[in-house]
């Protein structure tokens, strides 16, 4: 079944010869079901391809002889490619909920209504325009093997106290996000001084800690599996619960907030099938709530006995609020004088 | 019989249906009003509402602003934006200028007029493919080349507004359904209220018995006072023609009656003096016309009454048994000269509503025919039986029956049998029995009994 769907991965190197006119950089890019001048859905995404795969796999089994293009970018270059529409897409969907509520609020987006979209929740949907998908959590990930017979920090406050008793041993080994970088990186941390003024004493610590940067999630996994980080702060929970070597990482929700990230969908103005577009947002939705669901990911990451605190980001302007180019560019100096201390 | 034509005028139009009509075509301009009043009201308040959202967020940016460092500082409030977006989700547009120098959020945000007294101001403008309202406040700054006004715009989508506009909407549209109900209910009563007094005084006309034509003094409103008084006109005219009317056949009669009793009583004096047979033979030829006359004179007089007594039934309870039998009564002088037998027979009263004096000369007619047709030796038999609902009287004789086959045009005016040729009569008869018939709503029902002699049926309704 999976081979008939999934025929061809592209990498980078072969999109300039598939035909997109971009200004924006591409990471990669995937068609599922049958080649030909079929109807095309025309998706671009942050999620990996692997991540969203499932939900692609079983709406093209509903709608045989359609074919998916899926485009995989960052936040920001989906963010520019939506918002400059460079080209055209049926479906933008981003983990950046800040980026997309700006896109929809600044008219980037059609409104959709259907009998899915009356069913969501109130915290699920924005102004008919922003639908969310999944809820992630921001996890603190550490390596089993480096902590052995080691308590695993449940709270920042555990985080930092360990981090603090043996700096030696966590100098140059624990990581973060790049919130310079990373879209994602710099909705977790903005959300994270909204909650609590922990993760200023937090960031504190890591920049003490010569914490190492990132851009992304999976980077930061990857690190922790190598050995070359032994903790990562603010990593996307459901990239290390879709993995399969899973047992190798200790997945923590802060119990004191877990910060939960929604991924959400949105269809852009200039959509090219829109109807198409409102088709597969339907099924998005259905297959992500209600009875007959199998979402893309459980908020709870399916851990035994996870009590945390979940906070969900609110989907609204107020996000709009760490776009604000006075206000990003005073988070970031506060940000830099934390972590980046010694340089 | 022009007692059953009865004087209907042509209507045209209907006082009530055109008081509803009025009433409710105020009740829909009414109702269509309030409702959009109400709209207006609370597209007034929504807005206002909105523009107190607005100011807030406004201010609370302003109060984030500070100068320090030679540069202005706008720590921009998450609640600012969020605020806006709380009760309803709306896309939200900001733009923050230092005099004419573009700060921070939407740059071609448009704004509304500053206010030169500092107060804050408001527009509705469309901005990015929506219409947006637009606040917009101004503060001082001190700065080092003085001071220096920082000026804030914040707008917000309709999309609550509209929202409490279509709830609003629906709402009073439901109570318009409602209070139009109520109105059409009310307009119902109120037009049946007014028409009231009308059918009031045509219920007590029509009530009236028929030598009731008395004036109508009860009290009726002030509209109607003219028709009653030309009402009250109009029977007091038709009373006195009436009692003309009346007085009239009463002095008819007399005056024709008297006079040919006395030419009859001479005519016999002269026939009794007179030796000359054929001077007797002639005078009673005479005697015999003017019989014939005085008897005419008598039933046209008698058809005259009856006819006048029609249109003015006078409907009393009484007893058609009772009533035979002094038919009956007054029958015999005339019985016996005949040589006819007459018997009544009757088990009980037989109550029935009737003007006694026409059924009492219907009665005289039916025992005069009986008497004058029938050869002598006749036995002439009544009886009255009460069934079900009905009281029948049944006059039977034995003599030669009605003659065949005329037998169904007896009761026309002046029709005569064939075996009426030397008996003295009129023809008007049983034309009186039928006429007194049809008035009291019985039926008369007139064969040969399978005996040979005549059969009458009157049947009545009890009363």
């Amino acid at each position: 079944m999976r081979q008939t769907f999934l025929s061809v991965g592209l990498t980078l190197l072969l999109l300039c010869s598939a035909g997109i006119t971009s200004a924006f950089e591409i990471e990669d890019r995937a068609r599922f079901g049958p080649e030909g001048d079929g109807p095309v859905l025309r998706i671009i995404s942050t999620a990996d391809t692997g991540f969203f795969e499932p939900m692609i796999v079983s709406y093209l089994a509903e709608n045989p002889g359609l074919a998916v293009d899926y485009v995989v970018a960052s936040s920001t270059e989906l963010m520019q490619a939506i918002a400059n529409q460079e080209a055209p897409f049926d479906i933008a969907i981003s983990s950046a909920m800040d980026l997309q509520t700006k896109l929809a609020n600044d008219g980037r987006a059609l409104q959709h209504t259907s009998p899915a979209t009356r069913t969501l929740p109130d915290w699920a949907a924005w102004n008919n325009m922003l639908f969310a998908f999944t809820e992630e959590p921001a996890a603190i990930v550490a390596s089993r093997a480096a902590f052995a017979d080691r308590r695993f920090p449940q709270t920042r406050h555990e985080l930092i106290e360990v981090m603090r008793n043996e700096p030696e041993r966590f100098r140059g080994r624990v990581g973060t996000y790049d919130v310079r970088e990373s879209g994602l990186g710099y909705l977790f941390a903005t959300q994270d001084t909204r909650a609590s003024e922990t993760f200023w004493r937090l960031a504190e610590v890591l920049g003490a800690l010569d914490a190492k940067l990132y851009c992304c999630s999976s980077d930061m996994i990857e690190a922790v599996k190598s050995g070359e980080l032994l903790i990562a702060y603010n990593v996307l929970g459901s990239y290390v619960a879709n993995r399969k070597d899973i047992a190798e990482f200790e997945i923590i929700l802060p119990t004191d907030f877990t910060t939960v990230m929604l991924r959400t969908a949105l269809i852009p103005a200039n959509a090219p099938s829109p109807d198409l577009s409102r088709d597969f947002v339907d099924h998005m939705l259905t297959r992500s709530y209600g009875p007959d669901s199998k979402p893309l990911v459980d908020p709870r990451l399916g851990l035994p006995g996870t009590d945390t605190a979940l906070n969900r980001i609110e989907i609204g302007p107020g996000l709009m609020v760490f776009l604000d180019q006075l206000k990003r560019q005073a988070f970031l100096n506060e940000w830099e004088n934390a972590i980046l201390q010694d340089e | 019989m022009n007692r059953t034509k009865e004087s209907v005028p042509p209507s045209k139009g209907s006082i009530r249906r055109r008081l509803l009509l009025s009433l409710l075509l105020g009740a829909s301009v009414l109702t269509v009003g309030v409702y959009f009043m109400i709209l207006s009201v609370a597209r007034q308040v929504a807005q206002e509402s909105q523009d107190n959202v607005l100011s807030a967020s406004a201010i609370s940016i302003l109060d984030s602003a500070r100068y320090a460092g030679g540069e202005i500082i706008v720590d921009l409030p998450y609640s600012a934006l969020s605020m806006l977006d709380s009760v309803s989700d709306e896309r939200v547009f900001y733009a923050i200028r230092m005099e004419d120098e573009f700060l921070s959020g939407y740059r071609d945000l448009p704004e509304a007029r500053p206010d030169a007294d500092g107060r804050i101001t408001f527009r509705s403008r469309p901005f990015l493919g929506e219409d947006v309202r637009i606040a917009t406040l101004r503060r001082p700054l001190s700065t080092d080349v003085g001071r220096q006004f920082l000026q804030v715009s914040v707008a917000q989508t309709l999309t609550g507004q509209q929202q409490i506009v279509t709830r609003v909407s629906r709402t009073s549209f439901a109570v318009g359904v409602g209070v139009f109900a109520l109105l059409v209910l009310l307009a119902g009563v109120i037009a049946r209220s007014t028409i009231r007094p009308l059918d009031r005084l045509t219920a007590s006309v029509s009530r009236r018995g028929p030598e009731d034509l008395r004036s109508v003094t009860a009290p009726v409103p002030s509209e109607m006072v003219p028709l009653v008084a030309s009402l009250n006109r109009l029977m007091g005219r038709l009373k006195t023609s009436l009692e003309r009317s009346e007085d009239f056949i009463a002095e008819a009669a007399h005056r024709v009656r008297t006079p040919l009793a006395i030419v009859r009583t001479k005519a016999e004096i002269i026939g009794r003096k007179s030796q000359d047979p054929h001077t007797r033979a002639a005078i009673d030829e005479m005697i015999h016309a003017i019989d014939e006359s005085s008897r005419t004179a008598g039933q046209l007089l008698d058809h005259a009454m009856v006819t006048f007594r029609l249109d003015n039934l006078s409907m009393e309870r009484i007893d058609l048994a009772q009533l035979t039998m002094n038919a009956v009564e007054r029958a015999h002088p005339l019985s016996e000269i005949k040589g006819v037998s007459i018997t009544t027979h009757s088990s009980a009263p037989a109550w029935i509503h009737g003007d006694p004096i026409l059924l009492q000369n219907a009665l005289q007619n039916l025992l005069d025919n009986a008497m004058k047709y029938a050869p002598t030796g006749t036995h002439v038999k009544l009886d009255i039986v009460v069934a079900e609902d009905t009281a029948i009287l049944c006059i039977t004789d034995d003599g030669p029956g009605f003659p065949q086959p005329e037998f169904e045009i007896l009761t026309e005016r002046f029709s005569r049998g064939p075996n009426a040729k030397d008996i003295v009569g009129s023809g008007l008869g049983l034309t009186i029995v039928r006429e007194v018939m049809e008035a009291h709503r019985g039926e008369m029902e007139t064969k040969n009994s399978s005996g040979g002699g005549a059969c009458v049926r009157l049947s009545f309704p009890l009363a």
